[in-house]
């Protein structure tokens, strides 16, 4: 019996995940500290760093919850203004305060913030499910992005100065190790959160609220620690955005921008965490690459987005795909090599 | 009359007697019943959905709720639950009120269900149900889990053991690694029996547990029902329409039409009651004229 208890430690899927995450960050340290990497490409690092995290963070929620949420981009809003209201006044206080201090403190401070935001949201939204959940999370975005386009302290419609704390020369040298360092340590917490007793009940809930709720699972602790957990990691990634850039203005973080981290959620595959890192990638750099089209680039890019996915969803691709899994390819090419051995000492 | 050996009650007789202490079976006499029901009922706006509902069930007791269609069975189990907050009357477990409790409270009492219409985390691992069900026995909080601290490692290999163990009691362990909705029908209802066993319940509800089966699976849950009661000494209540099921396992049986109890007895004093035999088969007259 205990044989066949399988390896706990390695999960081969995580392994893909984290591997994907390795061979993209060293590319970029390679690319970055080599100077090989071309202006384009040192602008479109941070971008794909943070959508990385949100992307993880908002599949948590939608992929392993089974809530949808249209409010993401609030919690990053809520994350990306505390973090850089924090350090902007922390380095007013000590001028000449070195980036490594107050980013990561920042981006504690910003995730924290988000969290509570998490919390506070999560108690109207236990109790509602579904379709009506989406549209409160919807209302809640539409709120945070008022309150800070009415905060003259944030701003408000102009703009919050963040150039104090941007890096001036050398953003993405500056910035990178922070970024990859974010983005692998949040990997690694939420794959190592699901793949535990709380992720399991997370799942359990999703798959049959009910069934959770009779197994002694507390569903409402864990839809409020769910919203906390996936707020908190997109505050992270909006301090990190404000943290790369000159100006925040509350306009960006809107409706659209939710949806934009839904779709790659959705692209990469509800509960799939090496699909969102793909899809966060692909997303970001599709529209950047079909800038040569010009006027029809939008086009193009929503015809590509249909495109994708019909191949990564539809039911008849899905299963034309599964055959050609590593597995079952391995297992044919055994069985030709066993039958072509029965065959020859058949001939002898 | 009662000649079926081990389950004479020690007041059988008294079968409609009000309170507690109808039916135990003679090596339940004496302990505190493992449920104590006492009047219970439930309203849906000026329906008596379920109205005075008394029963009581011994600690290793395996007792049958049956009755006719819509006559309010799973309604009984939705309360003893708290899914539905009764609207009168009381719910002992060992003795404790599980009044004003929640769902998995209830479950971490000692009562632990499975569902007419099966429930399972279709998208999940035949062991990770199994698992699902250990969650209040697994021993691993958020920062051990986050950060993968040796107590993690020490909590997961004991829930997986512990799932395994429950499953090859059951014969599945072949089928430790298949998604739960990939599962045959018969295997589906087993995992789901082993689930709620996983919760460490005193008390297990079965709602039509041999629904959709032929009669060979029949068989064999029937012993399936026995093993669990002998193996894990815990009592056992469950709704079933298959009569030879009930009349075979069961110790005492409490039969509802409309929402009311019409009989409590033996198996015994059951087939024989004209009430019962009324609620099933209609009026004895009606067919005369």
């Amino acid at each position: 019996m205990e044989k066949k208890l399988k390896n706990l430690k390695f999960n081969k899927s995580d392994a893909i995940t984290l591997g994907i995450l390795v061979a993209i960050f060293g590319f970029f340290f390679v690319m970055v500290f080599t100077g090989a990497a071309s202006n384009q490409m040192k602008s479109m690092i941070i971008p794909i760093s943070y959508n990385i995290i949100l992307a993880i963070s908002l599949n948590l929620m939608v992929g392993f919850l089974g809530e949808l949420s249209l409010g993401h981009a609030a919690f990053m809003s809520v994350g990306a203004y505390t973090g850089a209201f924090f350090s902007v006044k922390l380095v007013e206080a000590f001028p000449g305060l070195p980036i490594w201090v107050y980013f990561p403190l920042a981006m504690l401070v910003g995730g924290i913030a988000a969290a509570i935001a998490g919390i506070i949201i999560a108690i109207p939204a236990l109790r509602l499910r579904g379709d009506y959940l989406a549209i409160l999370t919807l209302a809640f975005g539409e709120i945070i992005r008022n309150i800070i386009t009415n905060m003259p302290i944030l701003g408000a419609a102009i703009g919050f100065d963040t150039g104090s704390i941007t890096p001036k020369i050398a953003k993405a040298q500056t910035l990178l190790p922070f970024a990859a360092a974010a983005v692998l340590i949040t990997t690694i917490l939420i794959l190592n959160f699901v793949r535990s007793k709380h992720g399991r009940a997370i799942t359990a809930i999703r798959d049959n609220r009910i069934a959770a709720e009779a197994s002694g699972i507390n569903v409402k602790f864990y839809r409020m620690s769910v919203f906390a957990i996936s707020a908190f990691f997109a505050g992270i990634a909006g301090v990190m955005y404000s943290h790369s850039q000159t100006l925040l203005k509350a306009s960006t973080f809107d409706y659209n921008m939710s949806i934009e981290i839904l779709v790659i959620v959705v692209l990469g595959g509800m509960g799939n965490m090496s699909g969102s890192v793909i899809a966060s990638i692909i997303m970001y750099m599709l529209p950047e690459i079909l800038r040569d089209f010009d006027s029809y680039r939008m086009l193009i890019y929503s015809v590509l987005l249909i495109g994708i996915m019909l191949f990564t969803s539809a039911p008849k691709l899905k299963n034309f795909r599964e055959k050609f899994t590593f597995d079952n390819i391995k297992g044919i090419v055994i069985d030709r090599l066993k039958k072509s051995k029965k065959g020859g000492t058949k001939n002898e | 009359m009662n000649n079926n050996g081990k389950i004479i009650s020690s007041n059988g007789t008294e079968m409609f007697s009000p309170p507690s202490n109808t039916l135990l079976p003679t090596r339940d006499a004496g302990k505190v019943p493992v449920l104590d029901v006492r009047g219970l009922g439930i309203d849906f706006g000026g329906l008596r959905a379920v109205d005075d509902f008394t029963i009581t069930v011994g600690p290793t007791e395996i007792a049958g709720l049956i009755g006719p269609n819509g006559a309010g069975k799973t309604t009984v189990f939705n309360l003893l639950t708290n899914v539905y907050k009764p609207t009168r009357g009381a719910i002992l477990l060992d003795g404790k009120s599980t009044s004003g409790k929640t769902v998995d409270q209830v479950n971490k009492m000692g009562i632990a269900r499975t569902f007419q219409n099966i429930r399972l985390f279709n998208k999940m691992t035949v062991l990770d149900n199994v698992r699902v069900g250990l969650h209040n026995h697994t021993d691993c909080n958020f920062a051990e889990s986050f950060l993968r601290l040796p107590a993690y490692f020490k909590a997961e290999r004991k829930s997986s053991e512990k799932a395994m163990e429950l499953l090859s009691i059951f014969d599945m362990e072949n089928e430790a690694y298949t998604l739960a909705g990939n599962l045959p029908y018969g295997a589906q209802r087993r995992l789901e029996i082993i689930r709620a066993l996983a919760t460490s319940p005193k008390l297990l509800l079965l709602d039509e547990p041999a629904a959709g089966m032929n009669p060979s699976e029949t068989a064999a849950l029937m012993e399936s029902i026995r093993k669990i009661r002998d193996t894990f000494h815990i009592a056992i209540l469950l709704i079933e329409h298959d009569m030879n099921l009930v009349m075979n396992v069961c110790e005492g049986i409490a039969v509802l039409n409309f929402g009311k109890i019409i009989a409590k007895g033996s198996p015994e004093q059951i087939k024989s009651n004209e009430a019962v035999i009324e609620a099933y088969l209609g009026h004895h007259d009606e067919e005369e004229e």
